[in-house]
């Protein structure tokens, strides 16, 4: 086999052949080798600039003093300094006050929807349409009251958590787990229950008038004796035709038996008072606002 | 340059190859590896934290069991987008009692390293059982078998003593005591007197389903409840030179 000639004689091989193929020990290429050099540089750069290398109590802290702890507090001490102006002014004017000032309004609902997002979406869902046993904040039915005040209040303490001693508090009692009222006097309710809600026709229409007599001895104290509720005490409105966990016969019957409830965290711990204002008033902003 | 030249030795010759490059390696690792074992700085003493109660360390099985750490990581990272989300950055005294560690490395979900207390437990339960009926949004399965599985917590004692051996300071009281606070602390009726003497005035005790019975509901719901909730950010001061 005759070798092909080839531009660099000065070149040496590596010294072995299979079948009259050789290869050549050519150099790295300069700039791959300038390369390899120069990182080799700024790794020791880097080493001395940053934290690296560790010692007997504690690694060296590095000549640019580099901490990511204090990056993050730096970030978002920058941005809170932007805000507080406007988080200022909205943790202190008067909350029914907010909606008139327009700038302070608009830069309430943008923040508030953030944190909606954030925080309240995974419960009420990120339109604010909530879904079974988690309330629709869309309409204008509140089970606890829809003026900013009241909704600052839920927001601010929570409902039925025990983490908050300022948390709302009620409880229905579970009238046949506890044996409150016998299986028949449920059934009778319910129909009664049925009979005054909007859009609902009684299962059983000869039980309503017994049920009107179980209403009024057992439910009226917090629904109210035309079973419109108390926003006092959370108790719905039992004559519209929202249901927090349905209004079919078998819904009702499980609420009356067992008695439901829902619990909502207080957000005082985890959120400024101007992003509670705001959330506020973006829930407020969403329809139901009274 | 002749040391230089003695490099083909190490190229011609594979076994030796390998031993230099183990070598090398395990410098590497000795460097970067060895001194958080007594370097003061990697873990900094937090007020707050304890040793998980029986009824968490259970649930924390089940998260294991579960391969919730797929999805879900346990670790808020120290940038201004992650606090804002989560709350505070994550401590790594904060993951010191977990054997292994729960900081997982990619987000399908969000991050839990803080969901204690940010939802009800009745939420938790609705959301295990049908995520998507309160997030439609979400592509998490569905662990409403969870709520049928009855657990008596059997063998809690051991496992208690098994993590004891890797350095959770569980007393012989704590393990002595183990099935009976892990019963108590799922049933707000019993005297769980013990359970907050040996763990805190903090431990939640509830009945995290409202069903009768301790399930592996109640146990993951427990822990879930409990993550990120042991440290009082409110009186933490943080050191910039970690």
């Amino acid at each position: 086999m005759a070798k092909q000639p080839h531009k660099k004689q000065d070149v040496e091989t590596t010294g072995h052949e299979w079948d009259g193929i050789q290869e050549f020990n050519n150099p790295l290429p300069r700039w791959w080798l300038w390369v390899f050099y120069a990182c080799i540089a700024w790794g020791v750069w880097y080493s001395v600039a940053y934290p690296a290398w560790p010692g007997l109590k504690s690694a060296t802290a590095g000549y640019l003093g580099f901490s990511t702890r204090a990056q993050v507090a730096e970030n978002i001490a920058e941005f809170e300094e932007k805000l507080a102006p406007m988080n200022d002014k909205l943790a202190s004017v008067e909350l029914a006050s907010i909606a008139d000032d327009s700038e302070l309004r608009g830069y309430a609902v943008s923040a508030g929807a953030a944190v909606f997002k954030t925080w309240c979406a995974q419960c009420h869902g990120s339109g604010a349409a909530g879904a079974k046993g988690y309330p629709n904040l869309l309409d204008d039915d509140w089970l606890w009251g829809g003026t900013m005040e009241d909704i600052h209040t839920t927001i601010t303490h929570g409902i039925r958590n025990t983490d908050d001693e300022d948390a709302r508090f009620s409880q229905m009692p579970a009238f046949g787990r506890d044996e409150l009222l016998e299986k028949e006097q449920i059934a009778q309710v319910v129909n009664y229950v049925m009979s005054i809600s909007a859009g609902n026709t009684p299962q059983d229409a000869s039980l309503v008038a017994e049920g009107e007599v179980v209403f009024q001895d057992n439910c009226a104290a917090c629904h109210m004796e035309d079973g419109t509720g108390d926003r006092f005490q959370g108790a719905p409105n039992l004559t519209d035709a929202i249901w927090l966990f349905g209004g079919d016969y078998a819904a009702l019957y499980e609420t009356v038996y067992n008695a439901r409830y829902g619990v909502m965290p207080n957000w005082n711990t985890r959120l400024s008072e101007a992003e509670i204002r705001a959330v506020a008033t973006y829930v407020h902003g969403l329809g139901g606002g009274e | 340059m002749a040391i230089l030249d003695k490099h083909a030795i190490l190229e011609k010759n594979v076994t030796l190859l390998a031993i230099f490059a183990f070598l090398v390696v395990t410098i590497g690792g000795i460097v970067q590896i060895a001194p958080l074992f007594w370097l003061e700085n990697t873990i900094e003493d937090v007020e707050g934290m304890r040793p998980y109660t029986p009824l968490e360390l259970a649930g924390r099985d089940i998260y294991i069991r579960e391969g919730c750490y797929v999805c879900h990581s346990q670790m808020i990272r120290p940038m201004r987008d992650e606090v804002e989300r989560y709350g505070h950055y994550s401590l790594a005294a904060e993951s010191q009692y977990d054997h292994p560690f729960q900081w997982g490395s990619k987000r399908t979900g969000p991050d839990l390293a803080r969901v204690g207390g940010r939802y009800s437990d009745e939420w938790h339960i609705d959301h295990l059982r049908d995520p998507q009926s309160v997030v439609p949004e979400s592509v998490m399965p569905k662990y409403g078998f969870l709520e049928n599985r009855l657990i008596e917590g059997e063998y809690i004692g051991e496992l208690m003593a098994t993590h004891r051996m890797v350095g959770v300071p569980y007393t012989d009281d704590m393990i002595e005591n183990a099935r009976a606070d892990f019963a108590a602390q799922a049933d707000p009726d019993s005297d769980y007197d013990g359970l907050l003497e040996r763990y805190g005035d903090k431990v939640q005790v509830r009945n995290f389903d409202r069903q009768p019975g301790i399930t592996e509901a109640d146990a993951l719901v427990a822990y879930l409840q409990m993550l990120g909730t042991l440290v009082d950010f409110s009186t933490f001061t943080p050191d910039a030179s970690r």
